[in-house]
Parts: structure tokens; sequence; C-alpha cells
């Protein structure tokens, strides 16, 4: 195991000008190698600004991410293109590229200036591809597919660009249980299968509590990272939502309504 | 299709004798020659470089905007380089002698009409980050377009009759009338548009995921935007500058090699657009000038009747578009 990303005393928020809105604040998080970390938290907790604080996106207020042990803001684009990428809920903006084309952007860390593809950039294109099950896909365009199908192609993309680390922003927000399931069980076998650390944030605590090694879980006095079997029992999860309806039932390790 | 439009017009030369005076031989009839040197031939380069460049910016911001309608002139680019145009044409006379013979000489002109356009494209990009909405943005290129009419009328109203006549046969739009020292400083600007916009090969096809995507491929995004605005700006403003506001090429020549090629590829659609923007103005010339006809139709009448068929047919397939 090995730490790729770590944060020592974040504190995250926006500055405007009508002052400072600290959204977190002495948050000492950790990811390492190999493990699939879930993100979660309620609605508007700011899941989002940590996510935008870890990906060298926003400025901490104070404190410093540690990209391999070396501070995120640091690094140059392109450096930083090449140890994490992301996924992100945004819509793709209308374009006639194909699975394969869409892909293969992802080794534009690596290719030159007109964006050819070497050999090895097909390789890790079709290795990307494999992995991810989407190898039939290759030659349709990105919108005949669903979104399910693109999912795992903006996961392809993100693998194409080899980076040890991937961030994901909500990806399972618009399947059914089913393409959940198996969003999940694919971005487990990714980090048993490539060593890769994986953070993703999501509100499926069901799934993630089957499914992540470690949780990071946002609260509105806390913010804590630990694995899921420890949160249940140390009660963490009785916290999550600020209300006397939703009951955590550690047993069956589920939220149950009252 | 180049040759051909040098063949054409009022007086048909035959292909022989065109090939034989731009080869350094002799036509068959001097004043054949003549024309050719002198008028055809200046005017199929101006074609090519028209066609090349407005389709060049074309494509630059239909994939910066994410829009599939942009183009210099639905966005206003145009006229924005009119309004320029205009304040300098017409309103020379305000300024001192010495000072209007230097606005008015072909620097001025291209200095006058890129400031413009570059105006227009910042005010619309200012626009479009607050509009996410394609058809906001179109509506915007619309009301620049009115905003400059009622600059312009309000100029005319201030200027002689000659100052007129100049500015109206300017905004009609024409391929001929450039003089060889012209033509060199329009190659000069098309080619340094043309460079930029080679170099923003691959910044393009990262800005197809959208612009966060592309930062986190490595992409300079601010670097790369100016660039892309820079050389649109350049490509539209001297083209406008020199051959008047031509409409619609811009927008739909991308389309054609989008559609032809099936791809966003821009290193694909960086060549065939070029390749499909000579053509489709060299065609567009040769219907302007149609042989057996002593009139010559304004260029952009010719293209706006080919190319606004062509925008409303792709707003109308627009549910499935791309």
């Amino acid at each position: 195991m090995r730490t790729i990303l770590s944060t020592i005393n974040l504190n995250i928020g926006y500055k405007s000008k009508k002052g400072v809105t600290t959204i977190a604040e002495n948050l000492n998080l950790n990811l390492e190698t190999g493990k699939l970390i879930t993100l979660i938290g309620a609605n508007g907790i700011g899941k989002s600004t940590l996510l935008r604080t870890l990906t060298g996106i926003q400025k901490p207020l104070s404190g410093n991410v540690y990209l391999n042990e070396r501070n995120i803001s640091d690094y140059q684009p392109l450096e930083l293109a090449q140890n994490l990428s992301l996924v992100l809920t945004e819509k793709l903006p209308p374009s006639n590229l194909s699975v394969f084309e869409l892909v293969a952007l992802g080794r534009q860390p690596y290719t030159n200036w007109v964006d050819k593809l070497s050999d090895e950039d097909v390789l890790k294109v079709h290795e990307a591809m494999s992995l991810t099950q989407i190898e039939h896909l290759a030659s349709k365009k990105h919108f005949q597919i669903s979104d399910g199908q693109l999912q795992k192609v903006l996961i392809a993309r993100a693998l194409a660009q080899d980076t040890p680390l991937i961030i994901l922003d909500e990806p399972t927000t618009h399947l059914d249980l089913l393409h959940k399931v198996s969003l999940f069980k694919l971005l487990k076998k990714l980090t048993q299968e490539t060593q890769k650390s994986i953070l993703f944030s999501t509100h499926d605590i069901d799934l993630a509590i089957q499914l992540s090694d470690e949780m990071i879980m946002m609260m509105p006095e806390s913010i804590v990272q630990d694995q899921p079997c420890n949160l249940i029992s140390n009660g963490s999860f009785s916290n999550l939502f600020k209300d006397e309806h939703i009951i955590f039932d550690a047993e069956k390790g589920k939220f149950i309504v009252s | 299709m180049f040759f051909a439009s040098i063949s054409l017009g009022s007086v048909t030369i035959p292909l022989k004798d065109v090939f034989a005076s731009l080869t350094g031989g002799h036509a068959a009839k001097s004043t054949w020659e003549y024309i050719i040197i002198n008028y055809r031939l200046p005017k199929a380069i101006t074609a090519v470089l028209v066609g090349t460049g407005l389709s060049m910016s074309g494509l630059l911001m239909q994939t910066l905007f994410r829009n599939p309608l942009a183009g210099p002139y639905v966005l206003g680019l145009s006229s924005g380089a009119s309004l320029g145009v205009a304040f300098v044409i017409l309103g020379a006379g305000f300024l001192p002698s010495f000072l209007s013979v230097i606005a008015l000489s072909s620097y001025g002109i291209v200095l006058a009409s890129t400031l413009g356009s570059t105006l227009v494209l910042f005010l619309v990009l200012v626009v479009s980050q607050r509009l996410r909405d394609t058809m906001a943005i179109l509506i915007v290129g619309l009301m620049f377009g009115s905003f400059t009419t009622a600059i312009v009328s309000v100029l005319t109203y201030f200027s002689t009759a000659e100052q007129l006549q100049k500015f109206t046969f300017w905004s009609m739009g024409n391929l001929g009338n450039l003089s060889w020292t012209t033509i060199v400083i329009l190659t000069f600007c098309i080619g340094i548009g043309l460079l930029l916009s080679a170099k923003s090969i691959k910044p393009l096809n990262a800005l197809l995921l959208g612009e966060n995507y592309a930062k986190s491929m490595g992409l300079n995004f601010k670097q790369a935007r100016l660039v892309i605005i820079f050389a649109t700006s350049i490509l539209s403003g001297a083209i406008t500058a020199f051959a008047g506001p031509i409409a619609f090429v811009g927008l739909a020549v991308p389309h054609i090699a989008k559609l032809t090629f099936q791809t966003s590829n821009h290193t694909i659609l960086f060549w065939s657009t070029l390749f499909f923007g000579s053509i489709i103005m060299l065609f567009c010339d040769i219907v302007s000038q149609m042989p057996g006809f002593d009139v010559t139709l304004p260029i952009n009448a010719v293209t706006s009747i080919i190319g606004a068929p062509v925008v409303i047919w792709l707003l109308v397939r627009k549910r499935n578009f791309q």
C-alpha cells in the first residue's frame, strides 16, 4: 500500500467579497493504492467542494493537498493530468465522437501537438476498453449508447489516461439498481486488478457499505474516514442525516424510514 | 474548380489558354492574358483565401462555443467588422486629412475590421458564459447585426454620397477588386490565422468533452481559448475588411466537412474544412458571374442563397443532430 493523495490540516470553502464561507475544517484524509474509497454525505454538505479541492480545481482556504507527496498546486496542468484523471457529472457537448475516439482522448497528456496516437496509445485505449468491457461499442457514436454504457465509456477514458488516482463525481446517479451494482463491481475490480486508487462520491450508501474498502463521511460537525465496518460499529451513520425519521439499522447495515 | 473559376466569366477563356498564360506562355489572345493575370487569377486566389479563412473560423467557433450553429456571420463577427469599416470609411471625413489617408489605407481598414470582430467575439463570449442556451447566443448575434445596421445608418446621415457608395459596394461583398498588394496582406493574415488554427487542433479535440474535462486532460484552457479567439478574429476580420461581409460560408462548410467524414477529429476536420471551403467559395464565385451574363451578382447574395437553406435544414434536424 502506498499513499497517493493526502491532506494535512485542510480547510475547504469559498472566498467571496462578502467574506469566507468555511465548509469543512482540519481534514486529514489519506488515499492509498488499490483501494476503492467512497465519499458520502447529504446534499449540499460540500462533497463537490471537497472533490474540487482535492483535484486542484479550487484552492484550499488553508492547509495542503499532497499528490505523490508533492503539493498539488505545484503541478503543471500536464503533469497533473498524468497523475489524476476525472469522471464528471456534466453532460457532454454535442459532437460526432465515437466511443473509441472518446476513450482515446484520455491519451491527450501523452500525444504530440497534432494529437496523433502512437502504437502504445492505441494499446492503452484497447486495454482500457477491455477492462470496462465496452469493446463491442467502439465504433458507436457516444450519443447512441445508454447512460450506463456512457458511464463505462467515461471510466474507460479515465483509465486510458493512465493515472494512479481516478476521482469520479457521482457516477451512479442516473442508473438503475442493476447498472449501479455493475458499476460498483467494475470500480472494485479495477482497484484490485490495476492497483489504482479510486475515489468517488455517491448517494448509494447501502452499496457503498458493501463494496468500498474505505468511506469518507461528510457530516455537519465532522468528516471521518474509515472502513465501513468500523463506521457501523462506532455509530457514525446515525449522524449522517439530521432527521428523526431516518434511522440506521446497524445489524442490517442499512437505513430504515420510521 | 480553381481553373474553372479563372476560365468562366463574362468572357469565357478556354482552359488550354488559362494553363498557357499561368505557366508563363501565351494565350491565343493577348486580352485574355491581361484578364487572367489582372482580374481572374487574383479573384480566384481571393476566393480560396476567403473560403478557407471563413470556414476555418466557423470550425473554431463551433467547437469553442459547443454550438453547431456558431459561425462568423451568425454570431455577428462580420457585423462587428462592418462597424469597424463603417467608422473608417464613413467617419474618415471627421479626421484631419493626413490621418484619414492612413485610416483609409488597406492597413487601416484591416485593423478597424479585426478590432470590430474581436470586440464582438469577446462580447459573445461573455454572454455565452452567462447563457448556455444555443438560441440565446444566436439572438445576441442577431442583435449585434441590427445594432451595427443602426449605427451605420446614423453614420450615413453625416457622410457624403461618395463615401456612402464606397461603403455600400463594400457591404455587398466582392472577391474581385483586390490588387496584388492587398492579396499579399490578406494571404499574410490568413496564413497567421490558419497556423494558429493548426496549433489549436489538439485543444479543440480536448474541448469536444467540454471545458472541465479538457482541463483535466492537461489543457491550459485560458491560453488555448485566447489563441482560438485571436485566430478567429484575424481570419474573419481580415476577410471582411477586403471582401466585405460574406454570409453563411463559415457556418455551412464545417458541417459539410463533418457530415462527409462523420468525425469530430479536428486533424481531419482541419484539412477537409480547408478543402471544402475553397471549393465552395470558388463555386459561388463561378455562380456569381455565370458565363453568358454580363452582370455579376454580389457574392454575398450567392452565398446567402446557398447557405441560408443549409442553416434552416440544420435547425430542423437539430434534435438528432450530432
